[in-house]
């Protein structure tokens, strides 16, 4: 067991450092960032000055261990556009995206699971045929057009909701969260639904498949001849058995649904670190898209790593095979 | 007894009893179709500058004109014809999903059933390096490459394979090696024939079932990804709009109510990814060893 996460540990060290090292090298391979900093009219002293500060004239691979030896540090450089330390950057537009990304899943949650179970129980009824076809649609239609049609929607023709920003925040712990006011809480709504619209189509089908499975299996047999209702079959034992899947995808989408945030972000101006991505990768604002990537990799990473050891302690043969 | 009949033709039959895949499969082809006579069928060239008119701009549908026919679908801030804007833009769109779709396929396939055949450490590490990568959500995958190789159409191919190939190289990985261990390989490996030859007469054609199926959904896929990547604005340059080009140039009309500019493109796109993954539903069905009759 403990051999087996040292090795996983080793490993995610070894991929975050290859990650680095690509990601880097990519970034600082396109376009010249002085031209970003620095108008064409400066004079050349200035010009070689800011490249010096920068470090921009040393060969790439010093510039890499430079970096390497501040990231250790918890030093990611300065936001050539906001001139502010990029840990900091990042960290103060994460909390958007935290709740933006929570709302969506807790939300495609709530509403797709027991939709699915639905699904699954009454596989032929007319109300699970539209549920299903709803999620074909729900795979097939991009993110951002759904963002559009709900913004045109809700925001232009009946003008109920805002159709971009934040809205008003209150503190807590010290951090900014929008889901504490009224304000913020209508802000959120639109582009948490756009989010949670692919997750939503998952979910349903996820719980659909497994609640077929589980119906015909003895348990529910069993528990149907010893007279329990069918209300409380499908909350006690189908919903506990089809929770285990639900709960691995349920982390794995979390994730992938912190990256989806750069489309919703861009489309409802949500100031998260989605649309902090975008606006550095139109401006070429090269620390920050190093430290965002670094950033994504390393909780991708994490989370598969605690996928990986849930997976060793639900499953007895992995511990006794290889450990 | 059993009728004795090309798989082809047995396919379609089983395939034709679904009337949803059908009407599917025939809106595909339909697109295809009005894709590729876009020049000849569209009412203007929406890329020869000379032919649009400044006063025709941002028109609601149906409007008549200055050229004398009516824009059924309206026209954009620049007053191009829409309807043929999303004829062209289903070409490009098309012509991305399908090359990038191809390209992914090709390698993929190459790395998958290449470390089927080979075993050992060797497959441990492609299958591992494939693994780390489908661990990555192929949205940013395709949206940091394309953003570190500009706008252009080769540096968006590059982009959407680099964030797909992994998918058919899993699929084409899992069925060789349950290929790799049966007697037939094993017999056809013993006798004098070239292991290439092995791989392509033999093993490759039983794994294509469920290729085929993994090869509809990324072309729906990266279509979707091309409109995604174009409407972020780091897809293709605007000299060549694809749907997705075409959806983000309305955006910012759609806060003053000119609805039709983003609109009719998105209900195009969500029309073919949609049909596409209907037709890819079927074939999943049809060869899925588990729903056999």
């Amino acid at each position: 067991m403990l051999t087996h996460i040292i090795e996983r540990v080793l490993q995610a060290l070894a991929v975050m450092l290859v990650m680095s090292a690509l990601v880097f090298v990519g970034v600082y391979a396109i376009g010249n960032p002085i031209d970003v900093l620095i108008g064409p009219d400066v004079s050349q002293d200035i010009r070689l000055d800011t490249i010096a500060r920068y470090g921009l004239d040393k060969p790439l691979w010093e510039q890499y261990f430079t970096f390497l030896g501040r990231v250790l540090h918890g030093d990611f450089g300065r936001s050539f556009v906001f001139g502010m330390p990029v840990l900091e950057l990042i960290l103060s537009r994460l909390p958007a995206t935290l709740e933006l990304t929570l709302a969506a899943v807790l939300g495609a949650a709530l509403i797709g699971i027991p939709a699915g179970i639905y699904a699954g129980y009454r596989p032929d009824s007319p109300l699970s045929k539209l549920i299903m076809a709803l999620s074909i649609l729900g795979f097939s239609v991009p993110t951002f057009w759904i963002g559009l049609v709900l913004i045109m929607t809700f925001a232009v023709e009946l003008q109920w909701l805002p159709a971009g920003g934040r809205g008003e925040t209150a503190s807590l712990f010290g951090v900014e969260w929008t889901f504490l006011t009224l304000n913020g809480l209508s802000h959120l709504l639109l582009p948490a639904l756009n989010l949670a619209f692919f997750k939503l189509a998952l979910m349903t089908r996820l719980a659909r498949a497994g609640t077929r499975e589980v119906m015909l299996t003895d348990t529910v047999k069993f528990a149907r001849a010893a007279g329990i209702s069918e209300g409380v079959i499908l909350r006690r034992h189908v919903l506990r058995l089809i929770s285990i899947p639900l709960v691995t995808v349920f982390g794995l989408e979390f994730a992938s649904t912190l990256a989806f945030a750069v489309v919703t972000e861009t489309i409802f101006s949500w100031p998260g670190i989605g649309k902090l991505i975008i606006d550095s990768i139109q401006s070429l604002d090269r620390p920050v898209m190093v430290a965002y990537l670094m950033l994504v990799a390393f909780v991708f990473i994490m989370i598969n790593f605690l996928v990986d050891l849930t997976y060793f302690a639900l499953d007895p043969r992995l511990r006794k095979g290889r450990a | 007894m059993m009728r004795k009949e090309a798989p082809i033709a047995r396919f379609w039959d089983e395939f034709r009893e679904s009337r949803i895949a059908v009407a599917a499969l025939v809106v595909v082809a339909l697109m295809i179709g009005v894709a590729l006579l876009a020049p000849l069928i569209a009412p203007q060239n929406p890329y020869d500058l000379a032919n649009l008119v400044l006063s025709d701009a941002r028109r609601p549908p149906g409007y008549v004109g200055s050229g004398g026919y009516t824009h059924w679908l309206g026209t954009d801030a620049q007053g191009r014809d829409l309807l043929s804007a999303i004829l062209y833009g289903l070409r490009i769109s098309l012509q991305m999903g399908l090359v990038a779709g191809a390209f992914a396929f090709a390698i993929g396939v190459t790395l998958g059933i290449a470390a089927a055949y080979l075993g050992g450490r060797r497959e441990a590490f492609i299958m591992r390096v494939i693994d780390l990568q489908l661990a990555f959500p192929a949205i940013l995958l395709a949206l940091v490459i394309s953003a570190l190789l500009g706008q252009g159409k080769a540096q968006l191919v590059t982009a959407l394979v680099a964030a797909q190939y992994a998918y058919f190289a899993r699929t084409a990985h899992g069925a060789a090696s349950a290929e790799r261990g049966k007697d037939y390989v094993e017999a056809a490996l013993s006798t004098p024939l070239p292991a290439r030859q092995v791989i392509w007469r033999h093993i490759l054609p039983n794994c294509l079932p469920p290729l085929i199926v993994v090869a509809t959904v990324q072309v729906a896929n990266a279509i979707a990804l091309e409109a995604t990547l174009s409407f972020l604005g780091v897809g293709l340059p605007v000299t060549e709009p694809s749907l997705g080009s075409l959806i983000a140039n309305g955006f910012q009309y759609m806060l003053s109510g000119r609805y039709w500019i983003s609109i009719y493109p998105g209900l195009a796109l969500i029309l073919l990814i949609v049909a596409i993954n209907l037709v890819g539903d079927q074939i999943r069905d049809q060869v899925n060893p588990r729903l056999k009759r």
